[in-house]
């Protein structure tokens, strides 16, 4: 039995691992791990990509997903507390705004399968590796 | 493009020299808005993957303590491909002026954002003073 895992290793993704890798390491060198809003991590096994996402003080449906090729963009707005005359930031932290964020993804997806779960402002995508792209199981006969 | 980028990062929680936690977690502190209205205080904390049964607020004297405990889910044989940000539990604490009228502070979360309502006493609530114009 061959278990072709090696196939979404190499290639684009191994680069791309590595430029992250890359880029981890400077941002430790200068000390700062920050990244373009909101932050991702990405879960990857052979038959499916699994994103997380902290997007907390947004309602579900204000989350815009979308996937072209092997690019997912997550598009939203968070608005900031109404102020009257009379009132003032003593602390201001949060972040509000609009946000718009391309992940690029390891391999192509059935986007017709496509899985998006909000909860306690956290997001989470599943995208099914698409059937083309799996690696496959080869069978050996014993004579 | 009219998008605003923005860089943000999580950032963890200092513990003071000696102290270590029961829980082996990683602790983050949770951003926060302080805004004063003219009838109370509004804390508005950001605190994804909590929710009102994993949050603790506790206000002994002075001190308002908040916690926020965060349960990690990793997917099933997947790897970590790319990570942006860790998963941990949240802690700040915040001392309170003797202002706030402690027995009506109303907390509640949502989408996992706290808000912590804190009403002035009516002592200290802004008395504005009309100014009539001289004819």
């Amino acid at each position: 039995m061959i278990w072709t895992e090696r196939n979404y290793n190499n290639g684009f993704m191994e680069s791309w691992r590595e430029l992250e890798r890359m880029s981890n390491a400077l941002s430790r060198l200068s000390g700062r791990t920050a990244h373009e809003f909101p932050l991702i991590n990405m879960w990857v096994d052979a038959e499916s990509v699994t994103i997380t996402s902290e997007i907390p003080g947004i309602d579900a449906d204000e989350i815009e997903i979308s996937v072209v090729g092997k690019s997912l963009s997550l598009r939203g707005s968070r608005k900031q507390d109404e102020m009257k005359d009379n009132e003032a930031y003593h602390r201001r932290e949060r972040w509000n705004g609009r946000f718009s964020k391309t992940v690029e993804l390891p391999f192509n997806v059935q986007t017709d399968r496509v899985d998006a779960k909000f909860s306690k402002g956290v997001l989470s995508i599943t995208l099914p590796r698409a059937e083309v792209e799996k690696p496959k199981k080869i069978d050996i006969k014993s004579e | 493009m009219s998008v605003t980028m923005k860089e943000i990062e999580k950032k963890e929680a200092q513990l003071r020299e000696g102290v270590e936690r029961t829980r082996a977690r990683r602790v983050y502190i949770p951003s926060v808005d302080i805004i004063e209205r003219e009838e109370d205080i509004v804390l508005v904390a950001d605190m994804p993957g909590v929710d009102d049964k994993s949050l603790d607020i506790v206000l002994e004297k002075d001190t308002l303590t908040i916690d926020g405990r965060v349960e990690e889910a990793i997917p099933e044989g997947h790897r970590l491909a790319v990570s942006q940000y860790g998963i941990g539990d949240y802690h700040r604490v915040f001392t309170l002026s003797d202002e706030i009228d402690k027995e009506r502070i109303n907390a509640t979360v949502k989408h996992g954002v706290l808000r912590l309502t804190l009403p002035k006493t009516e002592a200290v609530k802004t008395r504005k003073i009309p100014v009539r114009a001289e004819a």
